[in-house]
């Protein structure tokens, strides 16, 4: 609670707050198919229709209706970015929980694959498991979520190591409290900001990197609509129907946009000497 | 300096893990690569001709005895023949590098060229309008993805002046420098963009940080100008962010900017991998995956010791 009045009273949590809340919504009504047309559905007569009353941002090649297709193409890229965010968070933390409180050889081991992974530039390593896996959005979450773990790993190993060498973790052991018990009420609770941050900005991450895996057509397959097979699609079309691409690409921008506002505001926030400075 | 030898050491065991990984996954992309490489003429082979072929490229091996004859060849130099292309896998990477890199450095120019004067502008006029003005267009620029700016650009050029980037046959630098510039500039352009905000963003926030030091102020305090303050005291000690920063973006770039070069139509390592990868060509992926993860390890190591030279605390701070 103190954290959502914290994030109202930052001028960019404010505006990346609305910014990401109005996304929320367009995705749940885009997935509920809440649209003000059906997103697959062909009006044959009103093709390559500008924008108008009837349809707000015009229709595609197909006579299908852009906003509606823009609202489930929102919903499909926050399901990937959610789940994929969701479990390379879940795995950084635990493999960077544990490469921090085994150390010695488990640090070694979990740290070096780490930096096998980091080592491919992102983009290329989804590349190589969407290659493998075949396009579709299981698999864009799963590479997505790979190339994220590391990053989470190493945002987790560094302060939990600091944390475990501080006194109170000393105490708790005294006190007789189970290793497990210190992880999750210790040091997990304590890696809450910066994960909350890191969270925050790997999702406009993942929403870029998805846009840009359905662009190359490795994501969601048509006829269902993504962002990025959107403005791909809109590559020929640019002169006769420029609104299949000015809306998909400024919706794909003002989304990482939101996200990394509200990261930007959440570091602000957690970070303590901002903190004194707000208050 | 036994950081330095210790990370030297952590190199090839990187490598191997990750020339490992790619060696396994690009074997299990499924369909075989002679279907791939041949299309429909893959039906006209004899079972005996496919055996063949599959023995040529030494494909016909478990994957363990594929790579130690690559490991093997590695050590000698030899990334393999490229079937796709019929020529030594590093001479293929080597034909498209010099365009990666060139295009790498001059979106590292244009993102430092602007990034930094601005950064700096914005940080000695902290939380004014022409501050929040900077900040506003950083915070654009790096949520801009690189793909819708280079539509907005084509879309801008074509529909307001009828003209549209120099693409066809690409031209090397030393072959025709005016038209190799004209075919770079757009997608420089480009890839600086994001890469530019970044830039402002930490020099900013680390003039901010220095200019608050205590140095600073005596520098003003014994009457140095306001310039000579922000150039030659406070900039080289903001500097280390910035070098870090740019390093890893421009490692990054070395690995080729895949969907950029695809709407440039810019061979350069990005779509040769990309192709690679929908080719099933084996030997061609390994051996670009492993050019340009080497590469990205240089540039860090480059960005490390760039530190040490920025920073005279840190070697001191050794002994």
């Amino acid at each position: 609670m103190r954290t959502l009045r914290a994030i109202f009273a930052h001028t960019s949590g404010r505006i990346g707050g609305f910014i990401v809340g109005l996304y929320l919504l367009l995705a749940v009504l885009g997935l509920l198919g809440l649209t003000p047309h059906d997103p697959l559905m062909q009006y044959r007569i009103d093709r390559l229709h500008a924008p108008s009353g009837t349809y707000w941002m015009g229709t595609d090649l197909f006579g299908r209706d852009v906003a509606s297709r823009l609202m489930m193409g929102i919903g499909q890229s926050f399901i990937v970015a959610f789940f994929s965010v969701a479990f390379a968070a879940l795995a950084g933390t635990v493999l960077g929980l544990a490469a921090a409180w085994f150390g010695r050889r488990w640090d070694g081991i979990v740290m070096r694959i780490m930096d096998v992974l980091l080592a491919f530039p992102a983009i290329l390593l989804a590349l190589l498991i969407v290659a493998v896996a075949g396009p579709g959005t299981s698999t864009s979450i799963v590479a997505i979520a790979i190339v994220y773990t590391p990053i989470f790993t190493r945002v987790v190993r560094g302060p939990a190591l600091s944390l475990k060498a501080r006194e109170f973790v000393d105490a708790a052991r005294t006190f007789g409290s189970s290793s497990s018990y210190i992880l999750t009420r210790h040091l997990l609770l304590n890696l809450v900001a910066p994960l909350t941050v890191q969270v925050t900005l790997a999702l406009a991450w993942a929403l870029l990197t998805e846009a840009g895996l359905s662009f190359l057509g490795l994501g969601k397959q048509p006829p269902a609509a993504s962002l990025g097979l959107m403005l791909s699609d809109s590559r020929n079309l640019m002169e006769t129907a420029p609104w299949l691409m000015i809306f998909p690409g400024i919706a794909i921008m003002i989304s990482i946009l939101g996200f990394n506002l509200l990261g930007d505001a959440l570091r602000d926030i957690f970070d303590p000497k901002m903190r004194r400075a707000i208050a | 300096m036994t950081y330095l030898l210790r990370r030297l050491a952590v190199f090839p065991l990187v490598l191997i893990g990750v020339s490992i990984v790619v060696f396994v996954a690009i074997r299990m992309v499924p369909g075989d690569s002679i279907t791939a490489m041949l299309g429909t003429e893959a039906g006209l082979l004899t079972p005996q001709q496919r055996d063949a072929l599959a023995a040529y490229f030494g494909i016909d091996q478990p994957w363990f005895v594929q790579y130690g004859r690559w490991l093997l060849g590695l050590v000698q130099g030899n990334l393999g023949i490229s079937p796709t292309y019929g020529k030594p896998v590093l001479d293929v990477i080597l034909e498209r590098f010099p365009l990666t890199l060139e295009l790498a450095l001059l979106s590292m120019m244009i993102a430092l060229v602007v990034g930094m004067p601005a950064g700096v502008f914005a940080a000695t006029r902290n939380e004014r309008l022409s501050d929040l003005g900077v900040r506003i267009a950083a915070m654009i620029g790096q949520s801009t993805p690189n793909f819708v700016l280079a539509l907005l650009i084509i879309y801008t050029l074509s529909a307001g002046f009828g003209v549209l980037p120099a693409m066809g046959e690409f031209s090397p630098l030393w072959q025709d420098p005016l038209r190799n510039l004209g075919q770079l500039i757009l997608p420089a352009i480009t890839l600086g963009f994001a890469f530019a905000a970044s830039v402002t963003r930490i020099s900013r926030s680390a003039m901010l940080d220095v200019l608050s030091d205590d140095y600073v102020r005596t520098a003003r305090s014994k009457g140095a100008s306001a310039r000579s303050v922000i150039w030659r005291h406070a900039l080289p000690n903001a500097l280390i962010p910035v070098v870090t920063l740019s390093g890893i973006e421009f490692g990054y770039l070395l690995g080729g900017a895949v969907i950029v070069e695809q709407i440039y139509a810019l061979p350069g390592i990005g779509r040769l991998v990309l192709d690679a990868i929908l080719q099933r060509d084996y030997a061609l992926v390994q051996g670009c995956v492993l050019f340009i993860a080497f590469n990205f390890m240089i540039v860090n190591l480059l960005v490390d010791l760039a530190y040490v030279a920025l920073d005279p605390r840190i070697r001191l701070g050794e002994r």
